[in-house]
């Protein structure tokens, strides 16, 4: 087995990160404002392979993303490392950046908006005293778990554990500061079942935020039961029907309808939403609300990536548009403040504006209800091609998908090869009925079952 | 560029095989990047970004340890070759480190302007350039986004088997979108170039050139109809439809996946996996193109490998790991994000060799179907071979002839009978767009290119009844 855990460099006292960003923003000159973003990670990633450890990699990374406002010009420069003179060498190069940008009134940094943060406890010390070999021994069960799990799985193309514990700072010349930190593993395995010539994949996993979160057997049995319900499947006839999504499908759904109820889309002209808050955009079942607050949310947090704290944010109430996500630029040139929903991916770009923790408000009925009253239909187990068929600007929607047919308000055969199509418009308001199944998944948004009637489904 | 001098190489390596192991290896990098967006007619950001480190790993029997640091001092060089070697087995045999040698190889492009050269000034002024000539194209275009972005990235790569290698990779990449509105909606259209050059880029690219041509897409698409629902013959354009060859087999013919038993293509070495109108390229050679590289992750230098001639399978794509595997030698496919990446096996430059037939002659011999003249993404599942591509310019084809021009849909099929389904090859050829190929969470740049060729039957993913 694989030695103990070997992390490169040391575990930082808490104080520092946030430390270095005051010490940053406080370099700010006359007339400008500086904010600093300051993040470290520490990661393992085990991945095996046949009852094997195919590889091993820990490692700790940091970065400095620093962004200069100066009247009201804004420039920005990243590097991935947090030395004194690679931080002043980025903050030069931020400062000229800014030079090069047009005048926007709107532009500057968040200032502390008397909002209290959430007091989210996302941090398990248990994780980081965990060692390596109980990581490996764990995949390894998975492993065996998913192979054990029929007599169809052919091959486990790939068992992980993964795990990362993050932190990262805020401070602006401005007056914000936050700091917050959280960890997060997960175990996942990806198993492909074949009968005869036929072959079919399905994944299962395992998400917390510490080992005692995770449950091998879970994540086994849902990669099993995914990869061999599909065999078998066949490509049906097109049709337009009603499709039941499962959990994890709606989430997808979720993440990318929150791209068309992001201010800045709005504000730009490019969201199929704009001038229609206040308006019906959906069935009354539909509420959808953003909270970053709720810890049972995997990516929730306290603070937003300028430093702000996070809040829930309804934006359709009973299938009424309410409102959209704002940062500071994009609140203020709408007339109104953040929404605390600054985002970014990373220390290497600027905030954007986006949804964090989504989630549809349940409804009252089981799966297995909702799949009754459906009757015929699709129930959809996974979708591709999300970021090649789906159009959120124009509201168009097509994805590959794969699942199995409903009739009588049971499960029917499988059927693979067929992409299911509408517009984000029609299936909001096409939907018919909202699982009471909601589940938090690692994903900007939670599932839930959904089923939306009228949905072109193409096969042969 | 000196990123690690030879005699710290050589101490690092050392310390990495200390306690065992059969393989050793540093990957040094260094990459600089800057780019700036035009959006809702100001220059909106300008943003440059440095990123510098080392990745050692340590391969013991068939365990791979991993680590990587942002130090590149022997003493973080040395940390990181511990915890290699700790995290990979021990009890490998161990071997002795052989005395390092240059791998010559010859750059895929000779760049002419280095990015960091060039006034920022001069970048952000091709953003408004591609803005004016956008809204020129008419009335209805309501929003631009332009994007200028390079990066040059250095890298160095040592392995106790005595490979020493670096290049100096140079890329840039300019894209315009827009939206245009009408009484239908909204509808975007996008235009992007991308090569392993500097600015000269812009000697041959007109930026309002490629402005016009996504407007005209998006203002197009206004007048657009639902897309077919069903299996149609669908008629790709030169140049917009690697992205097929990409998924439909790109990937499954990875020697990684194929070893793990999840590809489609598992066995079929000298089989007929396609129509004998079918030869298939990967080629990191093919300079200026996207996916071009003078070495690979590993040192290997870039090969133009035949993966498919007429039709019959005659290799997959091979790492340093697989390729060990199998006794055989590597394809210079060892690709890698970062040096906070392990490598794999990737496509470079991947292209369908032109055919015999006149590309007009092909849409006027389809009596019903669709014309695709420009793809977006696509995904697979090397597993089942099930893939997905979209449309993003589309037309449908009645009689032999265009008529209405489609709303934006995905096509899906299954890549072993989409090779086979490939009925006619145009005599044309083009390279499409820069793409990114993301696999396990990695993305690097690749390249692809084809002819004018039709797929007798796939499935259009529209909603048309």
């Amino acid at each position: 087995m694989s030695a103990a855990a070997s992390y490169v460099g040391q575990v930082p006292a808490p104080g520092d990160l946030a430390g270095i960003a005051s010490w940053v923003a406080g370099l700010a000159r006359d007339g400008e404002q500086v904010e600093a973003y300051v993040a470290r990670g520490r990661e393992t990633e085990i991945r095996v392979f046949d009852g094997d450890v195919e590889s091993l990699s820990s490692a700790e990374s940091a970065g400095i993303g620093i962004r200069v406002v100066i009247g009201s010009r804004q420039g920005f420069a990243y590097a991935g490392s947090l030395d004194a003179d690679v931080v002043g060498e980025t903050l030069k190069e931020a400062r000229d950046n800014a030079s090069f940008v047009s005048e926007d009134p709107y532009l500057g940094l968040a200032s502390p908006d008397g909002i209290e943060p959430a007091d989210l406890d996302l941090w398990r010390d248990d994780l980081l005293g965990f060692p390596t070999e109980e990581k490996v021994r764990l995949a390894l069960e998975l492993e065996r778990a998913v192979r054990a799990g029929d007599s169809r799985i052919r091959a486990v193309q790939a068992a992980d554990w993964g795990d990362a514990a993050i932190e990262s700072a805020i401070a602006t010349s401005t007056g914000v500061i936050a700091y917050s930190r959280r960890s997060t593993c997960y175990l996942s395995a990806s198993a492909i079942a074949g009968d005869g010539d036929d072959t079919q994949t399905g994944g299962g996993y395992s998400v917390g935020r510490s080992p005692a979160d995770l449950d091998v057997e879970e994540a086994a049995a849902d990669a099993v039961a995914r990869a061999t319900r599909l065999l078998g499947a066949t490509r049906p006839r097109s049709a337009h029907l009603t499709v039941v999504l499962e959990p994890r499908v709606t989430a997808t759904l979720l993440a990318v309808l929150a791209g068309t109820l992001d201010g800045e889309s709005v504000l730009k002209g490019r969201s199929l939403f704009a001038d229609r808050l206040g308006e019906k955009v959906a069935f009354a079942g539909v509420t959808l609300v953003d909270d970053p607050t709720n810890p049972e949310a995997y990516s929730a947090g306290s603070y937003d990536a300028e430093g702000l704290a996070t809040r829930r944010n309804v934006l359709i109430e009973s299938g009424v548009l309410r409102k959209f996500l704002y940062n500071t630029y994009s609140g203020r040139r709408a007339g109104t403040v953040s929404t605390g929903s600054a985002v970014r991916a990373g220390y290497s770009g600027p905030p954007g504006t986006g949804a964090r923790a989504l989630s549809l408000l349940p409804g009252t009925k089981t799966p297995q209800e909702v799949l009754g009253e459906v009757g015929e239909g699709l129930l959809v187990q996974s979708v591709s091609g999300i970021h090649s068929g789906v159009n959120p600007v124009s509201g168009d929607f097509s994805v590959g998908a794969e699942g199995v047919l409903v009739t009588g308000g049971s499960l029917a055969g499988p059927v693979r090869e067929i992409t299911i199509a509408s517009t984000i418009q029609r299936m909001l308001s096409n939907v018919v009925a909202v699982g009471a199944d909601l589940e938090y998944l690692p994903s900007s948004a939670a599932g839930v079952t959904l089923a939306v009637s009228d949905v072109a489904m193409s096969g042969r | 560029m000196v990123l690690i001098d030879q005699g710290v190489l050589d101490v690092v390596l050392r310390r990495a095989l200390r306690s065992g192991g059969e393989m050793a290896e540093v990957f040094a990098e260094d990459r600089r990047s800057n780019g700036a967006r035009f959006d809702d007619g100001r220059i909106e950001d300008m943003a440059s970004g440095r990123e510098r480190g080392a990745g050692i790993r340590v391969v013991s029997g068939d365990t791979t340890g991993f680590a990587h640091t942002a130090d590149l001092t022997e003493t973080g060089l040395l940390v990181a070759a511990e915890a290699a070697a700790a995290a990979a087995r021990r009890g490998g045999g161990s071997v002795n480190v052989v005395a390092l040698n240059r791998v010559h190889a010859p750059a895929p492009t000779e760049v002419s302007v280095l990015p960091e050269t060039v006034a920022k000034a001069d970048k952000v002024a091709l953003l408004s350039r591609a803005d004016e000539a956008a809204r020129r194209a008419g009335s209805q275009i309501r929003q631009v986004t332009a994007v200028y972005a390079d990066n040059r990235r250095q890298i160095l790569v040592a392995n106790s088997e005595g490979v020493l290698a670096t290049d100096d990779q140079v890329k840039t990449r300019f894209a315009v979108s827009c939206v245009a509105s009408g009484d239908t909606g909204l509808q975007t259209g996008r235009e992007s170039v991308g090569a392993t050059v500097g600015f000269e880029l812009f000697d041959r690219v007109s930026v309002e050139e490629m402005a016009a041509a996504a407007a005209a897409r998006a203002i197009a698409k206004l007048a657009a109809r639902p897309a077919p629902s069903g299996r149609l013959a669908v008629v790709i354009k030169q140049g917009s439809g690697g992205v097929l060859f990409h998924e439909a087999c790109g990937h499954g013919l990875e020697a990684d996946l194929v070893a793990r038993d999840a590809s489609v293509f598992k066995g079929k070495v000298g089989e007929m996996v396609a129509s004998p109108l079918v030869t298939l390229v990967d080629d990191g050679t093919m300079g200026p193109e996207w996916g071009a590289i003078g070495v690979d992750d590993e040192g290997h230098p870039a090969q133009r490998n035949v993966l498919i001639q007429d039709g019959v399978l005659t290799d997959y794509m091979w790492d340093w790991m697989r390729a060990r595997k199998e006794g055989r030698p590597a394809s210079g496919n060892g690709r890698r994000e970062s040096y906070q990446h392990l490598p794999m096996v990737r496509m470079t430059n991947t292209y369908v060799l032109a055919g015999a037939e006149d590309p007009e002659e092909i849409v006027r011999q389809t009596p019903y179907g669709v014309f695709v003249a420009q793809l977006g993404g696509g995904q697979v599942n090397t597993a089942t071979g099930d893939f997905v591509f979209g449309m993003t310019e589309a037309y449908l084809i009645e009689n032999g002839r265009l008529t209405e021009p489609l709303r934006d849909a995905n096509l899906i099929g299954n890549g072993p009978e989409v090779l086979r389904n490939i009925d006619v090859v145009g005599n044309d050829f083009a390279m499409g767009s820069p793409g990114t190929c993301g696999k396990d969470g990695q993305g690097v740049p690749v390249g692809d290119g084809q002819p004018t060729l039709r797929v007798s039957a796939l499935t259009v993913g529209g909603t048309a009844r």
